[in-house]
């Protein structure tokens, strides 16, 4: 059976809880956040910088076949404690957007199951309302294709 | 008719994309909060804002176009009611983002099930 994402946005806050339970030990899904070349391929984005420490910076970017960069973005880890917590900001570049404060909690279930609770904190409900509504400003995800591709190999 | 044609299809289909559209203006959703107390003329709803009436016209041909309001004649006035349907659909807004997060996790589980740990 397939585990739901769910996605917790009240009206009038500024912030969403997203929480994913995993088939995973907590250690292999918190490898997922840090490892770049496992990263890059469930994002579908190249990671430039990846400093997992406290103070350490972010940068993802994705470029199309030709080259050209349709998406980037960056930003600070605050607090990067392995198997438990990754506290980090997140902004995307030359978008309209402030940047977001994002909670990253790591909680062991079983042996085998995992949770992530992932709380994200925007500047305003405009904003936070604003990027509930990418996905379909943008038809959906830039680098689902590309994902797809990664993930068939796999099997 | 033709750009009646046009309109209206603009709001049939890519229903999401225009419902979002309307209501991301703040005169607008102040319209629909407005309107969902009680049926209104267009007129009592413009006496709310400071807006010219044409420009509140303008907003409330809108969000009829995208079926967020209904209209309805009551003699020489035409009242306006909330459709809940729509606002239903736009409460559901969420779903694509939260769609688009799960394929991620699902990817990111299905990558982590095969995942083989280096050896140095």
């Amino acid at each position: 059976m397939e585990r739901k994402t769910k996605i917790n946005a009240e009206n009038g806050q500024q912030e969403i809880v997203i929480t994913r339970e995993f088939d995973l030990p907590v250690d292999l899904l918190f490898k997922a956040y840090a490892e770049p070349e496992i990263v890059e391929q469930w994002m579908g984005t190249k990671v430039v910088k990846l400093e997992n420490k406290q103070h350490g910076g972010w940068q993802f970017e994705t470029k199309d076949p030709n080259g050209n960069v349709v998406f980037s973005a960056n930003g600070v880890i605050h607090d990067f404690v392995p198997n438990e917590r990754i506290t980090r900001t997140f902004e995307m570049d030359n978008a309209n957007f402030a940047p977001q404060l994002e909670f990253l909690e790591f909680e062991e279930l079983t042996e085998d199951t995992s949770r992530l609770t992932m709380q994200i904190i925007y500047k305003s409900v405009e904003h936070r309302d604003q990027q509930l509504k990418l996905p379909f400003a943008q038809g959906l995800n830039f680098a689902h294709n590309r994902l797809q591709e990664i993930v068939n190999k796999l099997k | 008719m033709t750009s009646l044609y046009l309109q209206s299809n603009n709001c049939t289909m890519e229903i999401r994309r225009d419902v979002f559209q309307a209501i991301a203006d703040p005169t607008r959703r102040a319209i629909l909060n407005l309107v969902a107390i009680q049926a209104m003329t267009p007129g009592t709803i413009a006496e709310n804002f400071d807006s010219s009436r044409q420009t509140i016209s303008k907003h409330i041909k809108i969000l009829t176009e995208c079926e967020l309001l209904d209209q309805q004649q009551n003699g020489r006035e035409i009242y306006y009611y909330i459709n809940p349907k729509k606002i239903k659909e736009v409460a559901d807004f969420i779903e694509p983002f939260r769609q688009m997060w799960d394929d991620r996790f699902n990817k990111l589980e299905s990558i982590m099930k095969n995942y083989k740990p280096k050896k140095d």
